[in-house]
């Protein structure tokens, strides 16, 4: 039974998130910019940009200005975050490949530094007055739901094993629209039911942070405004009329 | 207004306690009836101001990819939440950049999100009522859109995008701005922000003429109107008559004369600064743009150069090429645009900062200065923050700080820096730009420049430092202002080019 609901929710919840991401995406890409606002000192050149934004998205130069603790613990979540979505990986591939194999336990530290991340950010959600001021209740749940799904994760691994290889075939048998069967695990239930929550989430909230960074104009426009004429569509129209 | 005293200086700039409702209702004079209509707005509060004001809101989002992409990226992660001057000052939590985006951001999910309309509690979305409304025109007055808080968002948000919309939106439902709309409505009527008729003009620089021969004994021309002048200066309008502006205008006028530059005012074009971008309405920044096409094009010049005037110089290196054509690169086929590119000498940027004009000058050694004549100053420099942020000097990222640093060097003997949190890219507004620069919003303005006070002090104190150049019309009137309720003498504050009008040498090299 559980195996039929939880095949259901992962399927639907993985077709909203993509088409919801792509939906999203979409609208940022087709909505024009019509002026040039970098924000500046700004690099000049494509590649400036490209190196920009790569700064931007790998190190989080700006919050780094910004905030070193901010910074710290959210990189620190990030970081972690990648690795351990990278190291579950093996759930999804027949062989391994060898790269998976090899990280699996730098995956399995970032779980705990995930978590520490996590806890700290919500902390200074908590007991910093200006960050508590502009909380809103969702900022908290959507905290709450990533500190869940990596405690639950963590636990699976350290406290009470679930069997992995039941839950691999379940999810390669997913991948061929071959539903199996699934450990009926209490641990690994939540575990999948707050992912589940997760993808439908994103595509819907602020986690659009992901996505939309590359669209910011103030960080992936060119400083050429005085070299080359920047016109949106919607602004030529206004010479034309005339 | 005479009861506003200066808050005390930190001792150590610690992140000020959150007094909230502390700014609440110190808004600027809303515009009237005559006002809003002049610029196509309505005359007063519609009474389906609720549907315009979402029906505006859901124009500009599909029309600004910077509005629509901050508006759903934010993450509440508070690194902004420091960085705002006017926060700084007043302490209002209102005004810390997240927080004022939110005053928008609230409504915005409640009204073009999903879950905002299932679960608006949960993410924090509030309906559009009469109280929101207020709030938005109390608050987005509030802001000087200096992007200071952009620097430091992990995804570029930029408040000032969001302030111009907002005021967009609420001159919409004819719940303008008094200043702003004010000032707009001059620059149609007559052609600058302050109202100077064409022969008061005349007169004006006629006087400086004579002014400039008493004071150096060399006939240094104010032209106007000239066809045919090579270069046409666009200079905020401030620079005519107000202290210590008019000391820069001479500075550039000294500095056409020693180079030999034959130059010309508009008189139909006589203002820099557009107050458009304050209003987020591209229609008026687009319109106030056009003007100085026009005066490009009936005097037939080569070259465009902007006086020292912030925002004015952001919409002229930013905007210009797209709003007027005022710049280089048109397509082949882009008519508009190309009747006055083809006219223009692209040996020279197009517009150039008049600081670009006479570093260029002084690199060729067409210029020659007696640095002594500025040894009374000990001097340091305010990067005025559109200049600073939203605009570049030269072919290097952050010429628009070298630029005005060297020729400063080059003029006088001592210059110092300000600490280095609050220079360059991360310098702080001086408090009334943005269409702030209103008696009715003194308390916000002398409030808002707390922390440049603060470093100002700190110069003083350890460098003795008794002259702060800008190059910003609205830095030199905002500071000349507050800088005495501070404890400054306002003489203080000045030009960069009033710096190289002091030092040129106008005689034969």
């Amino acid at each position: 039974m559980a195996s039929i609901v939880f095949a259901t929710l992962f399927y639907l919840a993985t077709l909203l998130l993509v088409v919801g991401l792509l939906y999203r995406i979409s609208t940022y890409a087709r909505t024009p910019a019509p002026l040039k606002i970098p924000t500046t000192p700004a690099p000049t050149t494509t590649g400036g940009v490209v190196l920009r934004m790569t700064r931007e998205v790998v190190f989080f130069e700006s919050l780094f200005k910004a905030n070193l603790w901010i910074w710290g613990l959210g990189w620190l979540f990030h970081a972690s975050l990648a690795l351990v979505i990278l190291r579950h990986l093996r759930y999804f591939t027949e062989p391994v490949w060898e790269w998976v194999a090899f990280i699996q336990p730098f995956g399995m530290y970032a779980g705990i530094t995930m978590l520490l991340g996590l806890c700290g950010l919500w902390a200074r959600r908590m007991f910093v007055e200006r960050i508590r001021y502009i909380s809103t209740p969702s900022d908290h749940l959507m905290l709450l739901l990533l500190i869940g799904i990596a405690a639950s994760g963590l636990m699976m691994k350290f406290a009470a094993h679930t069997d992995v290889i039941a839950v691999k075939s379940y999810f390669l048998g997913l991948m061929h629209f071959d539903v199996g069967v699934l450990p009926a695990d209490l641990l690994l239930m939540i575990h999948l039911s707050l992912v589940v929550s997760l993808l439908v989430v994103f595509p819907n909230s602020k986690l659009l942070h992901a996505p939309g960074v590359f669209f910011s104009p103030t960080r992936n426009q060119k400083d050429d405004p005085r070299e080359k004429r920047h016109l949106s569509a919607w602004a030529a129209k206004l010479e034309s009329e005339k | 207004m005479a009861d506003i005293t200066a808050p005390a200086y930190r001792v150590i700039p610690l992140i000020p306690a959150l007094k909230p409702g502390a700014m609440e209702g110190k808004g600027p004079f809303v515009a009237g009836e005559k006002l809003n209509e002049a610029l196509g707005f309505p005359g007063q509060l519609v009474e389906d101001w609720h549907d315009r004001a979402i029906g505006k809101m859901g124009d500009l989002l599909s029309r600004y990819r910077s509005l629509k992409v901050f508006m759903d990226a934010c993450m509440h992660c508070g690194a902004c939440s420091d960085k705002c001057h006017y926060f700084i000052g007043t302490q209002d939590p209102k005004n810390m950049p997240v927080a004022r985006q939110d005053l928008l951001r609230s409504v915005y999910r409640r009204y073009f999100t999903l879950p905002g309309k299932l679960f608006p509690k949960l993410v924090g979305a509030r309906d559009l009522t009469r109280e929101v409304l207020d709030e938005w025109y109390n608050y987005f007055n509030q802001c000087s859109e200096c992007r200071r808080c952009s620097v430091f968002c992990p995804y570029g948000i930029d408040t000032a995008e969001i302030t111009m919309a907002a005021r967009e939106i609420l001159d919409t439902v004819g719940y303008g701005q008094k200043y702003s709309n004010e000032i707009i409505g001059k620059v149609h009527k007559i052609g600058n922000n302050l109202g100077l008729p064409g022969p008061a003009l005349r007169d004006t620089l006629e006087g400086l003429e004579e002014d400039v021969k008493d004071a150096t004994g060399f006939d240094v021309r104010f032209p106007m109107d000239v066809k045919g002048a090579e270069v046409l200066l666009i200079t905020p309008s401030a620079d005519f008559f107000a202290e210590p502006h008019i000391d820069s205008l001479i500075g550039y006028a000294k500095v056409f004369h020693a180079t030999g530059t034959s130059w010309t005012l508009s008189s139909m074009s006589s203002e820099a600064g557009n107050f458009g971008m304050f209003i987020g309405n591209y229609d008026q920044l687009r319109t106030i743009a056009l003007r100085i096409r026009q005066a490009a094009l009936e005097l037939g010049v080569k070259r465009i150069v902007v006086g020292e005037c912030g925002h004015a110089w952001r919409v002229a290196y930013s905007f210009w090429n797209t709003l007027t054509g005022v710049g280089e690169g048109a397509d082949a086929n882009d008519h508009f645009a190309q009747m006055l590119q083809k006219q223009l000498d692209h040996r020279y940027k197009q517009p150039a900062h008049i600081c670009e004009f006479t570093w260029d000058m002084i690199q060729d050694n067409r210029l020659t200065f007696d640095k002594s004549a500025n040894d009374k100053h000990i001097i340091t420099f305010h990067d005025s923050c559109n200049v600073a942020r939203g605009s570049r000097m030269g072919d290097l990222p952050g010429g628009q700080f070298e630029i005005p640093r060297n020729i400063i060097r080059a003029v006088a003997n001592n210059f110092v820096e300000m600490a280095p949190s609050t220079t360059r890219e991360q310098t702080f507004c001086c408090g009334g730009g943005g269409g702030l620069l209103t008696d009715d919003l003194l308390e916000l303005r002398v409030k808002g420049a707390l922390p440049r006070m603060e470093v100002l002090q700190q110069a003083v104190d350890e460098h003795g430092v008794n002259f702060m150049a800008t190059i910003c019309a609205i830095c030199k009137a905002q500071f000349t202002k507050i800088m005495p309720i501070y404890g400054f003498d306002r003489k203080m504050v000045g030009g960069v080019h009033q710096l190289v009008s002091n030092a040129i040498q106008l005689g034969p090299k």
